[in-house]
């Protein structure tokens, strides 16, 4: 079975592990969409990472809607580790949609990924 | 601890227009437990308003800092020799941390990230609760550890008062009635007779009400 290449995955041990920043940071450096893939509710192996990822992913929605890139384009999936159709089904789904949204609207002024510096702690 | 909410976004990218190199500064104490000012806070903070910048195709320089507290010297003057780099501070610490900082660095306007709200407690992961309002003169010896200065509505010294019924305050049916709460606690402890004292007239100059207060010890300046 076959999904769209211009999906690149990042696995985790449990969605619960995924922080928010590592999904605004995504954005920040120019990622058109995000989705985040977790086990079915109830079925998490440390009984609540896929809950506490989807409040993350709701909160990320908010940022993004709050400042103009678009809430659309971060998503949460629940689904089995056995249900690969279903797995190539959301990929094509969300590439579909992301189509539709256009890039990262970054990205049209700044096509290189963005850079920032931790202001640095003074050295002891 | 003392509770914070954080400002929407809308409303700090308002303040912040016309800066073009923002440091976010963050609060390693109390804002960092009740989840408003911390470090993860302030990540959250700079990326977004990253993003809304590059969006708005303005060149907005902003830096992440998180320093212990903003309410001592000290850490303050861990950012004394780069605070020039920058036209604004937006920090996510408490009104105190904000204003000493502002005091600290005059020359550079110094914006509130979050709401700062109330003393009091966590409850639970994501409910705070007010418990103190650091009245001066703390009585909770008297009231079987329940304030009734912060948890009564009429800040009442003898109550309960006529409102109170089933156990809520006549104000809120979701509020409990703080004197219910002490005279529950006292017969708990078997000590109904501290409610029998009548407690005298409250010396309200160490409140608020007085003014702006202070505290100071002899013993320990130098």
């Amino acid at each position: 079975m076959s999904y769209p290449s211009n999906i690149r995955i990042l696995r985790v041990p449990c969605t619960g592990k995924v922080d928010i920043l590592y999904i605004l940071h995504a954005f920040e450096k120019g990622a058109d969409g995000v989705y985040v893939v977790g086990c079915m509710e109830g079925d998490c192996h440390f009984t609540n990472g896929n809950f506490r990822a989807r409040k993350r992913v709701e909160e990320a929605q908010r940022i993004l809607d709050t400042i103009g890139i678009g809430g659309q384009r971060i998503q949460m999936f629940n689904l089995s580790s056995a249900e690969g159709p279903r797995f190539a089904q959301i990929a094509r789904e969300m590439t579909e949609r992301i189509r539709e949204l256009g890039p990262n609207p970054i990205r049209k002024h700044h096509p290189r990924a963005a850079s920032f510096q931790l202001c640095p702690p003074k050295a002891d | 601890m003392i509770v914070a909410d954080k400002k929407p976004i809308q409303e700090i990218i308002e303040t912040i227009q016309n800066h073009t190199r923002i440091l976010i500064m963050g609060c390693n104490e109390c804002v960092t437990v009740c989840e408003a000012g911390g470090k993860k806070e302030v990540g959250i903070l700079a990326s977004a308003l990253r993003m809304y910048f590059l969006n708005q195709n303005k060149d907005v320089s902003i830096d992440e800092i998180t320093l212990e507290r903003q309410c001592d010297h000290e850490y303050l003057e861990e950012i004394r020799d780069r605070v020039d780099q920058y036209d604004a501070i937006v920090s996510l610490a408490c009104g105190v941390g904000v204003q000493f900082t502002a005091e600290k660095y005059h020359s550079i306007p110094v914006y509130p990230g979050v709401n700062t709200c109330f003393l009091g407690a966590t409850e639970e992961r994501g409910l705070w609760t007010e418990r103190c309002q650091a009245c001066g003169r703390c009585i909770l010896a008297q009231t079987a550890g329940i304030c009734p200065i912060s948890r009564c509505a009429k800040r009442l010294l003898n109550g309960p008062c006529g409102g109170s019924s089933g156990g809520k305050c006549e104000i809120d049916k979701d509020i409990d009635c703080g004197w219910q709460l002490i005279i529950d606690r006292l017969k708990a402890l078997g000590r109904m007779d501290a409610y029998e004292k009548l407690c005298p007239i409250k010396d309200w100059s160490t409140d608020r009400a007085g003014g702006p207060r202070k505290v100071t010890r002899e013993d320990l300046k130098q």
